[in-house]
Order: C-alpha cells, then structure tokens, then sequence
C-alpha cells in the first residue's frame, strides 16, 4: 500500500474460479481497474492486486470472498455475493436495465431487478459448470481453437447443427462423434454455443427476463454467444466495455454506498 | 443461553437404545419405520415400539450404489446403505419393519430392504379427496395392524388404541406448541437446535417420559422468551424451510441459511410441523380416525397436494416468516415438480422471496450454495425493509 496516497478510494474485488478482477474508484479522478488469472494461489494473486491500492476498505464478492476477508485483516473488508455485486456494477453503467445476466468461469447468474434496481429474483446454476465459461473453454482445448478466438470460429460456421448435452462429458463425446462423421469444426463450435444459450435462454425466462437485458462476465466477450441471444431473444443484449469487471465495479460501489441505495 | 434440557434432546438416540437394552427380557419387539405415514397409535397398540431408521447421512450411499442406480434421491440411497452395511442401531435393534408407497423409488428399494428383514408395505392411495382413497387407506391400516399382531403376538384392544391416540396427540400437542415459540419476535432458540427438538419425537420408549421431558422444555423456553433472549441478531430474515426432511446428517441447508444470517423460523417438512395434527379422538372407530389423519399428511406424493399449500398460507402468517427455502433432494422428482406451484403461490400470494434448491447430502456444492442462500437473504432483508409491515411499523 502507498502510505502518501490519498486513501478514500472504493475497492471492490472480485474473485472469481477463473479470474480475479479489482476496481479502485476515487471520488475525483479516474477509476483504476486490474485483472489478473486467479492460478491454483487466489491469495496470492489477491495479494498482487492488493499491493498497489491505496483504499483501505474493500468489497470482496466472488466465490473467494470469504477466503479473502479472512486473510486481508489489515484492511476493512466486508462481503456481498455476485449476485448484488453484477445487480449494482451493471445498474451503475446501465440504469436502464432490468435483466442481468452473468456467465463466468464456472456459474451462469440471471438477475431480474425492479425498476428502482433492487434484486428482486435471481437464479443460479447449481453444482455442475454446464454452460459456463469452462464448458466452452474445455471444448475450444477439444477442438483445438484458442479460448479467445472460439466466438469467432463458431461464426463461420455454414450450418447449424443441434448438440443436446449439456454436461461438458457428454458434449465432447457428442462432438467427437460429428467430428468423425466428418463434420467441420466450426460447425460443432456453433452447436456448442447453440446449446450454451439455449439453456441460459430457459434460466432467463424462468426469472421472466424482462428487457432491456445487460450481458456481463467473461462469456460476454464472445460474439458468437452475443449474437446468438439477439436471435433467441429477439433484442440485442448490453454488452459493457469490460464486462467481466461489473462484479468488482458493484462491489466498488457498495464500498461507497451502504446496502440498498442506488448509485 | 440454551436451554438446559436440549442435551438430553440431543441424546434421545442413545437413550432409545439403552431403553430398549432393559426391555430386552421382555421379548418387546421394535417396528423400524421410515415415514411419516406410518401410524405409531397401531404400532404401539400392538405392543411394538416404534422408530426412526438412519436415513439422512452420505456414508453409506456409495455401498447402496452397488445394488441401487446412482440417480436415485439420497435418503433412499442412504436409508438402504445403512441398512445393507448394518451401521445403523435403529435397524438393527428392529424386529421388523414399515415402508410405504410414497415413491416409486422407494417402493422398489423396499424390495431389497425386505430381503434384510421382514418387511410391511403399506400401499398409499395417491388422493387424499376421493371416497375410495380413505376407504382403501382404512383397510391399509387394518392389514397393518396384522401385520404387527402377527409379529408381537398381541391383539390391538380398540381401547388400547384408543389411548395410544390421546397419548400421542398430547405428545405432538407439545411439539407443536415447543416449535410455536418461534413465532416470537425474538426467537429463542435457533433453527438447528429446534430440528433437533422436533426430530426427536420419533426415538422414545416410554411416552410418559418423554412428555415430561416434551413438559420441561415448554417451561424452559418459557423462561428464555420471558427473558427475550435470541440466539439471532435482531432483524435477522425469518425463514420458512419447507420440502424433503432434514434432520442431522442432512441439515447442510438449514445450518447454511443460519450461517448466512438467517434465522429458521419453522420447518413445514416431515421433521418439522407437518405431521402434528391430533387424531380425532372421539371417532368411534379408531382406525378410522386413524385413517383419516394420516390420509390428510401434506406429502407432494398427493396429486394434487393442496393441503400443503394450505399449511403453508397458514404458517407464514403464524411464524410471519419474510422467505421461503424449498428443498429437493435431488432425484426426488414430486418435490421438485411440486416446488414450481409452491413458489408461484409464495411469489404472488404472499410476494414473498422463494429459493429452490436441490441438492444431495455431499458437501461439493456447498461454496455455491452459500452465494444463492446469502444472495437470497439480501433479497429477503430488502423485502423485510420495505414490505407492509415495515411500512406500518408491526412485524
């Protein structure tokens, strides 16, 4: 920590299964926003992050939060789940919205808000990563195509094919049988991101998913994922700038905020 | 500040077996059930004592695997595995034993258990409205009650029967009022502690004592309520927890809403208050008090099961509970359905947060969990601040 800097910044942190991201807000000046992969030593990476704040109060939210406030005592930290984390970070840069959904490494979030921004259901997938980030980076390892290039791989597919499982297991076996029926790669991507937003698509409807629809997390840097939930849902979902900071940007702001008061 | 007795609540399964070990002499015979339809009144009426089988913990799961499929719910997997390994006292210490068909999961598990030991199966009508149901249920518990005669050797004395009923609706009458304490504003005891109260009532050999015990608790909560002693922060969410038992070995739910700062105001499951009705006791026929009781169980193995819709209209309003958890153990196919028209009516009857979970007895899942059950108590605490009674100013 640097002791000469002024230290009322908002710090949100949040540690997720694939990538940690911090938010350092000043009330004056520009925002600071780090990212860093979360590795086999959360802590440690945590500590990186941590070493070059000058806030001394921080939100920690993410699956690592509570590993956080245990061994970040020199700070005051508090916690929040995601959920109010992406519910506040997506309001703030869109207030207009009133769906939230979040892909991330190993959860998919779909938050419906109320018109005042207050969480009013949200839901969650359950133990399995089916449809998550790492569903589609297992497949894109499976299929040889780099993480970051797989959305656009997927897009230049001539045909759409159904792949119907969901369980990362069963898909590859399912895409290893199209592959040797001699099926283009491109084309199994494109069912693999079919099925990802076919059931995200049911998790949705299941909250009501009333638009506009803000799209955050990793997941929402693939276009192919993009413009498949414009076909689905028939509007073209929010994407923010750095869409997988919006959890560490509501956490930032919570910092600042108190429990339930709007940004 | 717990009350003095809840230790003795805690060692009701130790006590059950040392009771029974003097009772030995006495040839009298032990019935192992597993479900709330079982009607102890006949069981005990028969001169057998009735009692609770292991069922609620993941241990033996993985042995059970080997005869059952591995997508089965984890009680039924956990039921058969302790009995197939023989780690569970309460089967061993049984006689014989009482399934019945509120499953088809469990109804065909029973087909191995009663290669174990003798084995009834009861057989449930699937409506709790039509004529024939009760009629077919009536008989069920008569053919039950040869079943036990045949094993003890003792006639069922409609008297008998008679009193085992005013007995037992003293007892239930007891927990029912030990478990309405909890719809003070200040709670006096928490959720975990109160499961294991209620969970209690099915491991007891002597009524007589275990009313008094029931008795002593009453007079002890009293003091605590009267001192407004709560083991929960004030403001703390009130939570009804409804669905697939819980008891311990398979509290992970309950124990995670508690942690997460939510107080567990009443369960509205087989351990908690769904089975405290009093039979009618001045039925000329017992058996048919009997029969329609038990028939009028709230199980989502009813079709349709409005009664447990009912029930729970009934307890949100009388423990003023601000959120209702649903738990499915996964694989149990008419819970989870049936959570669907529990969380509508929550939803838009009550405009009440409603969290369905499913889940089994392992702890892999418990990190998200936790987030679903924090996030939903955030939800619940906003509600809790602007809802009509915050508005008015009365809880």
């Amino acid at each position: 920590m640097n002791p000469d800097a002024p230290s009322d910044s908002l710090i949100g942190i949040d540690i997720g299964s694939r990538s940690i991201e911090l938010v350092e807000l000043y009330p004056d000046g520009p925002s600071r926003r780090l990212k860093v992969p979360t590795t086999f030593d959360p802590l440690g990476q945590c500590r990186k992050l941590m070493d070059g704040v000058n806030g001394s109060r921080v939100i920690a939210t993410g699956y690592g939060r509570k590993l956080f406030a245990e061994n970040f005592r020199q700070v005051e930290v508090s916690t929040i789940t995601e959920i109010q984390a992406y519910a506040l970070g997506a309001r703030f840069l869109h207030p207009e919205a009133r769906t939230v959904l979040d892909i991330g490494g190993q959860d998919t979030k779909v938050i419906s808000l109320s018109e005042s921004g207050k969480v009013l259901k949200f839901e969650m997938n359950d133990r399995c990563a089916a449809g998550t980030g790492k569903f589609l980076e297992f497949m894109a390892t499976a299929l040889q195509v780099l993480l970051e290039s797989f959305g656009d791989f997927a897009l230049r597919s001539d045909r759409r094919i159904q792949i119907s499982s969901m369980c990362t297991v069963f898909a590859e076996s399912e895409a290893t049988s199209l592959m040797a029926r001699g099926e283009r790669a491109e084309n199994i991507a494109m069912g693999l991101h079919m099925a990802i937003v076919e059931r995200t698509t049911a998790m949705l409807r299941r909250v009501g998913m009333t638009p506009p629809l803000v799209f955050a997390g990793g997941v929402a840097h693939n276009p192919c994922v993009v413009r498949l939930f414009e076909e689905k849902l028939g509007q073209f979902p929010i994407v923010p700038h750095d869409p997988d900071m919006v959890g560490a940007l509501g956490a930032a702001l919570y910092a600042g905020n108190g429990v339930f008061h709007r940004v | 500040m717990k009350p003095e007795s809840l230790e003795q609540f805690e060692k009701t399964g130790d006590r059950f077996l040392l009771d029974m070990a003097e009772l030995e002499e006495s040839g009298t015979k032990v019935a192992g059930l597993y479900c709330l339809f079982a009607p102890v009144e006949i069981v005990r009426a028969a001169g057998a004592i009735p009692v609770s089988l292991c069922g609620k913990k993941e241990k033996p799961i993985a042995e059970a695997e080997r005869i059952l499929p591995p997508n089965l719910c984890p009680l039924i997997k956990s039921s058969y595995g302790y009995a197939a390994t023989d780690t569970c006292p309460y089967f061993s210490a049984s006689d014989f034993l009482v399934g019945e068909t509120t499953c088809d999961g469990k109804k065909k598990m029973y087909e191995f258990l009663g290669q174990i030991k003798p084995l009834h199966l009861m057989h449930l009508p699937y409506t709790t409205s039509e004529p024939h149901a009760l009629h077919f249920w009536y008989e069920e518990l008569l053919r039950l009650g040869r079943f036990v005669e045949e094993h003890t050797g003792i006639k069922i004395d409609r008297e008998q029967l008679r009193s085992q009923i005013r007995v037992h609706n003293r007892m239930r009458s007891l927990v029912r009022k030990i478990s309405s304490f909890q719809a003070a504003e200040r709670i006096p005891l928490s959720g975990l502690d109160m499961m294991t109260v209620m969970e209690s009532k099915s491991f007891f050999v002597h009524p007589d004592r275990y009313i008094d015990l029931l008795e002593k608790f009453v007079s002890e909560l009293e003091t605590i309520a009267a001192s407004g002693y709560s083991p929960f922060e004030p403001g703390a969410p009130r939570i009804l927890l409804t669905g697939c038992p819980v008891g311990r070995g398979s509290e992970k739910v309950l124990r995670l809403i508690e942690e997460c700062g939510g107080a567990v105001v009443c369960m509205e499951n087989c351990t908690g208050v769904k089975g405290l009705d009093p039979v009618d006791e001045e039925e000329e026929d017992p058996f048919l008090a009997l029969a329609r009781r038990y028939l009028q169980l709230p199980c989502s193995c009813m079709a349709s099961n409005t009664g447990r819709l009912a029930l729970l209209d009934r307890l949100i309003g009388e423990y003023s509970a601000d959120g209702v958890v649903d738990l499915t153990w996964q694989c149990c196919h008419t819970y989870n359905i049936e959570s669907r028209i529990v969380g509508d009516r929550i939803e838009t009857k009550h405009s009440m947060p409603f969290l369905h979970i499913e889940t089994d007895y392992s702890n892999s899942d418990t990190e998200q969990l936790r987030t679903r059950i924090e996030a939903f108590l955030e939800v619940a605490r906003w509600k809790q601040s602007t809802g009509p009674a915050a508005q008015s100013g009365v809880r």
